[in-house]
C-alpha cells in the first residue's frame, strides 16, 4: 500500500486555524483561517472567484467562497452565514481552533477580460462576500485597470455587510462604490432602493472596452444584466457566479450539474453568454 | 436504423490477438485466473443475479441476463468509508482495495466503465475509482439479446477495449480477445487450452453468430438522433406528463451503469466524540434534495426538471468534454422504473409527443 499512501487524495482536507473572527451582522461571521502548515499556507494560490470546501469532522463539509484577494497571501478570508447544520457548528468554533480546508476549486472571475478595461461590479447580498475578492484584487492592483465601479445593494442597513471597509473606501477617488438599501433608516447615509437604481449614476462608459460582474441572489440577476445590456455592454463581458449544492468540489459527485456542466468545474462563473446556452435557470 | 461502423470511425484497426478455447477448459482456465487477483463474477445470491466474490468457480453464472446492479458497484461502491478521522485530521481509507479478477462481463458493462472512466480518472482522479479500476482485470464474455436489450441501438453491443480477455461463445469452443498485457499473460499460464489457429470456418461460424445475435433484437430506439431531439424537446409539455407519474424513488439511478452521482456523510463512532468516518453514499438526483442548498433553496425542485437533467446525462451529452451519451443500452431502466419511465418510454414520447398509458 505504499504506493497508494504516495497518492495525493484530493479529498484529503488540510489541517487550518481560525486566526480571528467577528461578526458582520447578525448571522453573518467574518473568519480570517490560515493553513498549520506554513509552507502550504504562503503557497496556497487562487484566482478571485474561486472557493473552497471546509470540514468539521463529523458534522461534513460545504463549499465557501473565498473572500480575500490572492495578492495578499498566507490567510484565507470568508464571510459565513449561519444557515445549517455545518455553519452552525462552524459558529461554535473560537479563534485557534482548528477546521480542515482543501481547495481551491472553480474557475474563478476571468480576470484577462479585466485587464485595462473599465470594470463594473454588482453585487447583492451575499453576493458581495467572493466580490470583495476581486474588488481587493482590482485595488491592490489599481494600474491594471481603468475607470473601477463597485455597486452594492443590501435589503437594509443592518443587513449591509463590511459596512466599515466599504464606507472607508467611499473616500478614495480611484474607485466610485455606490450603495443602496431596499429599505432604508433614519442614520443610512446613502441611497434607498433596488442596486439597480445605482445604474443612473454611471457615467457614460465605452461597452466594448467594459467588463462586468455580478453576483448576488437568484432573483437579482435577471435585472441587472438587463441594466448591463441596457449599457450595451456585450454578453460575453458579463460574468457571473452560480451557486449550487456541492459535496465534491472536483466534478465527481454530480450535484452541481447544470445539464451537461459541473458548476465546481466549468465554472462557477460564467458569462451570461455561456448561460444563454442553458436551458436551465439560473 | 443506421448504425456507425465503430471501427471505421474511430480510426482503430483491428491488431487483438484471437486465440480459439474449447468450451469443456473453461471452467479450470477460469479457476488459474485466481492467482492474479481474487475472483469476481455473477452469481445467483437471494434469488437474484448480482456481482460477487466467487467463493467456488461453479457459483459463477455466465448467462445472457445482467445482474440487476451492474458492474460500478465494483468500482463505485454503493457505499463505503472514504477517511477516517480523529483529533490529528482525516487519513485515506484504501482497505476496500485489492486485487481482483472479475468474470463474465458483458459489452455494455465494459461500456459503461469507459464512461466512469472519463468521470472518475480525468484530473484530478478519485483515488478510490483509480485504485479499484488499476487493481482489477476484466473478463468479458459475449452475451445475446434479452427482452429490453437496446445495446444495438446505443451501438453498444460490441466492445473493442476495456477489458483483458474477452470470450465470445460460438457453442462447443469460444473466440478470445486479447486486449492488454495482462490477459496475455493469462493466456500464458495455460497455453495448452488456446489454439493459435482460427480457421475459416471459425470465420464463417462467427459471422454467422454475430448475424443471428443482431436479428434478436426486439427492441430500438432512436438513440443516434436523441440529443437533438431533446435540445428540441426542452420546454415540450411531455416532461410535465412524465413528472406527473415518476416516483422520485431513485431506482432508475440505482440500476443505471452510468448514474456516478454520490453524497458524503460524516459518522461518528458509536463511543467517542472526536473519532468517526467520512463516508460516501450512492445518491440520484431525482431524488427532491438532490439540489437543495443551505438556507433551502431548491435548483431543481420539480420532478420535470430533475427528469430533464437524468435524461439528458442518459440521452444528450454527459460531461462537457466527453463525446457520447452515458446510456449503453442494457435495458435496466426499462426492466426496473415501476411506473415505465425509461429510455424507450422518453424517447418514443419525445418523438410521437405520445405519452404511453398504463
Amino acid at each position: 500500500m505504499t504506493l497508494l499512501e504516495a497518492i495525493e487524495n484530493p479529498f484529503k482536507p488540510k489541517a487550518a486555524r481560525i486566526v480571528r473572527h467577528y461578526d458582520l451582522i447578525k448571522d453573518h461571521r467574518f473568519f480570517q483561517i490560515r493553513h498549520i502548515d506554513m509552507k502550504k499556507a504562503m503557497s496556497f494560490s487562487y484566482n478571485p472567484g474561486q472557493f473552497i470546501m471546509l470540514s468539521i469532522p463529523g458534522v461534513g463539509e460545504s463549499p465557501f467562497s473565498i473572500s480575500s484577494t490572492p495578492s495578499r497571501p498566507g490567510i484565507l478570508e470568508l464571510g459565513v452565514r449561519r444557515v445549517g447544520k455545518l455553519t452552525e457548528s462552524l459558529f461554535q468554533k473560537r479563534d485557534n481552533d482548528v477546521v480542515y480546508i482543501r481547495g481551491p476549486y472553480g474557475n474563478g472571475f476571468k480576470l484577462d477580460k479585466m485587464v485595462d478595461r473599465d470594470l463594473i461590479i454588482v453585487a447583492g447580498g451575499l453576493g458581495v462576500i467572493p466580490l470583495r475578492s476581486i474588488l481587493y484584487y482590482v485595488l491592490d492592483n489599481r494600474d491594471q485597470f481603468k475607470r473601477v465601479f463597485f455597486l452594492y445593494g443590501a435589503r437594509t442597513p443592518n443587513e449591509f455587510l463590511f459596512k466599515t471597509e466599504f464606507f472607508q473606501l467611499k473616500n478614495r477617488k480611484d474607485i466610485e462604490c455606490l450603495y443602496t438599501v431596499d429599505k432604508s433608516d433614519a442614520e443610512w447615509p446613502h441611497a434607498t432602493g433596488v442596486v439597480t437604481k445605482l445604474f443612473k449614476n454611471i457615467p457614460e462608459i465605452d461597452p466594448r472596452e467594459t467588463t462586468a460582474v455580478v453576483v448576488g441572489p437568484p432573483v437579482m440577476y435577471k435585472f441587472v444584466i438587463d441594466e448591463f445590456l441596457k449599457l450595451k455592454i456585450p454578453k460575453n463581458q458579463i460574468q457571473l457566479s452560480l451557486e449550487r449544492r456541492m459535496k465534491c468540489g472536483i466534478g465527481k459527485c454530480g450535484h452541481c450539474a447544470i445539464e451537461h456542466l459541473y458548476t465546481c468545474m466549468d465554472g462557477p462563473v460564467f458569462t451570461y453568454w455561456d448561460t444563454l446556452h442553458f436551458r436551465e435557470l439560473i | 436504423m443506421r448504425r456507425q461502423n465503430h471501427v471505421f470511425a474511430k480510426g482503430k484497426v483491428a491488431h487483438m490477438r484471437i486465440l480459439k478455447m474449447q468450451s469443456k477448459f473453461l471452467d479450470v482456465f477460469l479457476e488459474s485466473l485466481s492467482k492474479f487477483g481474487n475472483l469476481y463474477g455473477p452469481t445467483h445470491k437471494n434469488g437474484l443475479l448480482s456481482y460477487n466474490r466467487l467463493e467456488n468457480i461453479s457459483d459463477l453464472v455466465i448467462t445472457d441476463e445482467h445482474p440487476m446492479i451492474p458492474i460500478k458497484k465494483l468500482f463505485h461502491p454503493m457505499q463505503f468509508t472514504m477517511m477516517n478521522f480523529d483529533e490529528k485530521g482525516f487519513t485515506p481509507d484504501y482497505s476496500k482495495i485489492e486485487k481482483r479478477v472479475i468474470i463474465g462481463v458483458h459489452p455494455c458493462e465494459i461500456h459503461s466503465l469507459l464512461i466512469l472512466d472519463d468521470i472518475f480518472m480525468r484530473e484530478p482522479m478519485d483515488p478510490y475509482y483509480a485504485q479499484l479500476r488499476q487493481n482489477s482485470a476484466i473478463i468479458g464474455f459475449s452475451c445475446l439479446p434479452t427482452e429490453n436489450s437496446l445495446c444495438y441501438s446505443t451501438d453498444t453491443d460490441i466492445v473493442e477495449e476495456g477489458f483483458d480477455l474477452f470470450f465470445v461463445n460460438l457453442d462447443e469452443y469460444f473466440l478470445v480477445w486479447v486486449g492488454s498485457s495482462l490477459g496475455h499473460d493469462m493466456i500464458y499460464e495455460r497455453e495448452e487450452f488456446f489454439d493459435m489457429d482460427v480457421s475459416h470456418d471459425d470465420i464463417q461460424k462467427y459471422v454467422k453468430w454475430r448475424q443471428k445475435k443482431n436479428k434478436m433484437f426486439k427492441k430500438s430506439f432512436e438513440f443516434d438522433s436523441m440529443p437533438d431531439i431533446m435540445e428540441l424537446s426542452y420546454d415540450s409539455e411531455i416532461w410535465e406528463e412524465f413528472a406527473k407519474i415518476c416516483l422520485s424513488c431513485g431506482q432508475c439511478s440505482m440500476v443505471c451503469p452510468t448514474c456516478n452521482c454520490y453524497t458524503v456523510t460524516d459518522v461518528f463512532d458509536v463511543t467517542n466524540e472526536t473519532r468517526g468516518r467520512r463516508d460516501r453514499f450512492w445518491d440520484s438526483c431525482m431524488f427532491v434534495d438532490y439540489s437543495l442548498v443551505a438556507g433551502g433553496h431548491n435548483f431543481r425542485a420539480s420532478r420535470a426538471n430533475r427528469l430533464k437533467l437524468w435524461y439528458g446525462h442518459k440521452l444528450k451529452t454527459f460531461g462537457k468534454d466527453y463525446g457520447r451519451p452515458g446510456c449503453v443500452g442494457c435495458g435496466r431502466c426499462v426492466d426496473s422504473c415501476p411506473v415505465d419511465i425509461n429510455v424507450l418510454t422518453i424517447s418514443e414520447a419525445l418523438i410521437t409527443k405520445e405519452v404511453p398509458k398504463k
